[in-house]
């Protein structure tokens, strides 16, 4: 038995009985909770039985069975393959998941360094650098974002077209049909060496953690760096070379309409990915700045008694308490990225609004049809507020 | 139509759903046998979903009149329940939100070049009262590329828009034919008809109807886009009403039927008045002149009268809307002109 005295039923506090009145607040607390619960199941209920009795009654076909029907529609970029003649709706919607995530999340990680690099920049002492971001800042916080979308669609339309394209030698080609680049030829030896690299990111992770510890202890720190290049960039190098070091690159070449194999970056996604990363980035700069200006100027001027430059104090001192400021409503960005990125329908991507709207038009199901993109977006959103909710209690200030 | 019209797919839908559905489960039927009917004498308005954004079907004109053949299709209609084709109320609606409009109750009538098939009538709670124009899916080329046919398509990049019944037959096509195409899929008519003219896309595909009347709105620049002479697919263009009213769905069909015979008997818009004297038994009937063929449906016994003055017959309207646009009338003739427009006897 433990010693605790809170454990020792004499001290505990009193165990409160819920007496069957109303003058008990507890009871009251109870009784409001479960009306409310009550109306609103009921609400939702009787929406749900009224639409469906009422689609029924007018012949609307309804369920979710259309999306294991064959679609036909044709998709024009995808990550996985599809085959209109023989994939499903189901299908279809999932590679429209999958292009909403290829926008949304490049487009955070790239929003987020942009912003950053400019939230800092309105804080430079350099006269030139200040005025520019600000006027950046300004600038694209008030164009509305679907104008800025059509007007780089409508820039990249300008290009010159496939046989007129601008290009890098006989690989990299710019014309109105996108970027084209190189592909290379996946084989064996490049799967073994990303495994490599992993193994070797791993590895420095564990030597960083390693050498983090010896300088507690000693106070002095091994070096990470020879450890981690030779880690991350010798060893899947090193694989690569064993296994006979294949570098055979597909290619684009101009036959017919258009460019036939290697890589392609559409101009629709690429207008759609710069128009979101440049509006975000300058809500972002403006979100970092402010975390950096929350930091007491006292902190700044420690920093350097001590001797620190200016980068150092700000990579060391500052950031990292600016961080807390600057993480909630960073994710209020990130989710207004993702978000935003249904705008796509507008210039002709492909997202998950966008292949939903036309399956709920061919297959006459807009209930079902809008119940999938709510879904979706629910789902990303939350995933985003929970793993930055989490990041946010991992750096938030411990009391001790 | 506002740039922002596209996005009336969203919330609206669900509300116009909801609303709709509201609406017509509590309608009574009386009077007339049809809720839509009443209804629409009511509010003395018919409401039209059109385009708004094709020339030859549904565009306003410089007065903002609403011109084409979608939109007489929408006032004849109007004539017929109203007695005066002015109280037709255009309302523009795109292809992907043309049917909820209809559902919903939003619109009594939907008039805009949308293809009868049967996944459509079958799932949409909607119905085809008739083809108000015969149509294929084709395909629109700039001449520079040098394209004769719809074979020399492979691996070409094509303008559509989405929904539509044109990106399921393009995409059957192209199978079939076991060639390759990139789709450039946007919603808003003007812009994938821009990204076509700025050489996004090597074709641009629609309605064949729709590509003549666009390659002709182009003006000087129509002799630099060549219209493919493949047809792909059977395109029958339909006005369609709701499912569950068939007096409704009588009116319409009628209409039709009605400028059919007016157009068969040289009945027109300016000599109507001259018919009301007719011996002719089919034409005294058409006319209200004789027996109780307008009662019968619910409507006006002159309603026939009131289509032909307001919009006269079925040629006139092409001549009025589709001649001009260089398209010749071919399988959308008479019957007795080896077309395919036939109307059941009015008796």
């Amino acid at each position: 038995m433990s010693d605790d005295p809170r454990m020792s039923g004499a001290r505990a506090a009193p165990k409160r009985r819920i007496r069957l009145s109303w003058s008990d607040p507890a009871f009251r607390a109870i009784v409001w909770q479960i009306v409310i619960a009550g109306v609103v199941v009921a609400i939702g209920w009787y929406l749900f039985s009224n639409t469906n009795r009422n689609l029924s009654a007018r012949r609307i076909a309804t369920g979710f069975g259309f999306l294991d029907r064959v679609a036909g529609i044709p998709i024009g970029e995808s990550l996985i393959s599809y085959n209109p003649a023989e994939d499903t709706y189901g299908r279809a919607l999932w590679i429209g998941v999958l292009n909403t995530l290829k926008v949304a999340v490049i487009g955070v990680v790239l929003a987020t360094l942009l912003g950053t690099v400019i939230g800092i920049g309105r804080l430079s002492s350099n006269w030139l650098m200040a005025k520019l971001t600000a006027f950046y800042v300004e600038t694209i916080r008030d164009i509305p974002l679907l104008l800025q979308l059509l007007f780089w669609y409508t820039m990249l339309q300008g290009l010159p077209a496939p046989r007129q394209s601008w290009r890098i030698g006989d690989a990299v080609f710019l014309s109105n049909r996108g970027i084209k680049v190189p592909y290379l030829i996946w084989e064996t030896a490049h799967t073994w060496a990303f495994y490599g690299f992993v193994a070797g990111t791993i590895g420095t992770f564990l030597w960083n953690r390693r050498a983090n510890a010896a300088q507690e202890r000693t106070g002095i720190r091994p070096a990470v760096w020879p450890v981690g290049l030779a880690a991350m960039l010798g060893l899947p190098l090193a694989i690569w070379g064993i296994m006979g070091a294949p570098m055979a690159w597909e290619l684009p070449v101009l036959r017919g309409f258009n460019f036939q194999g290697g890589g392609t970056v559409s101009p629709e996604y690429f207008a759609l990915l710069a128009g979101l990363v440049l509006y975000t980035a300058g809500y972002i700069a403006e979100i970092v700045r402010s975390g950096i200006q929350a930091i007491a100027v006292g902190q700044w001027e420690a920093a350097g008694a001590l001797g620190l430059r200016r980068g150092a104090i700000l990579r060391h001192i500052v950031l990292p308490q600016a961080l807390r400021v600057i993480i909630p409503p960073m994710t209020s960005q990130y989710l207004n990225l993702t978000k935003n990125s249904s705008l796509a329908v507008a210039i002709g991507f492909q997202d998950v609004v966008s292949i939903a709207n036309t399956t709920l038009n061919q297959t006459g199901q807009a209930v079902e049809g809008i119940a999938v993109i709510m879904a979706v977006y629910l789902t990303i959103s939350l995933s985003i507020s929970l793993f930055m909710n989490w990041y946010n209690a991992r750096i938030a200030l411990v009391g001790r | 139509m506002t740039r922002f019209a596209r996005w009336g797919i969203g919330a609206p839908i669900l509300a116009g759903l909801f609303a709709g559905v509201l609406a017509i489960g509590s309608a009574r039927a009386d009077g007339s046998g049809s809720a839509t009917m009443d209804a629409t004498r009511a509010k003395g308005q018919l409401a039209c979903g059109v385009s708004g954004q094709v020339p030859g079907f549904s565009l306003p004109d410089s007065q903002g009149v609403m011109r084409g053949l979608d939109a007489d299709t929408c006032r004849a209609v109007t004539a017929a329940v109203l007695g005066d084709a002015a109280k037709v109320k255009f309302v523009p609606t795109t292809a992907q939100n043309r049917f909820t409009a209809l559902q919903s109750g939003e619109i009594d009538v939907l008039s805009r070049s949308t293809t009868w098939t049967l996944g459509r009538e079958g799932n949409l709670g909607l119905n085809f009262a008739w083809v108000n124009y015969y149509d294929g899916t084709g395909f629109l080329v700039k001449k520079a590329a040098g394209v004769k046919s719809a074979k020399e398509l492979d691996n070409a990049t094509i303008c559509v828009q989405p929904g539509t019944s044109t990106e399921l037959a393009i995409a059957d096509y192209f199978r079939v034919s076991k060639m390759k195409f990139t789709p450039i899929l946007i919603q808003e008519l003007s812009e994938i008809q821009g990204a076509f003219l700025s050489g996004r896309c090597d074709a641009y595909s629609t309605d064949a109807s729709a590509l003549a009347t666009f390659r002709f709105s182009q003006g000087p620049k129509a002799d630099d886009l060549v219209l493919l002479p493949d047809i792909i697919s059977k395109e029958p263009l339909g006005v369609m009403v709701r499912k569950g009213d068939d007096k409704w769905f009588d009116m319409v069909r009628w209409t039709f039927a009605a400028m059919i015979v007016a157009e068969e008997k040289g009945i027109t818009q300016a000599n109507v008045d001259t018919f009301l004297t007719s011996t002719d038994p089919e034409t005294r009937r058409l006319l209200g002149v004789e027996g109780e063929m307008g009662k019968a449906l619910g409507l006006d016994p002159k309603f026939a009268y009131n289509v032909i003055k307001a919009v006269g017959n079925l040629g006139e309207m092409w001549d009025r809307n589709i001649t001009p646009m260089g398209v010749p009338r071919g399988i959308n003739n008479l019957w007795t002109k080896g077309g395919l427009q036939y109307a059941p006897p009015m008796r």
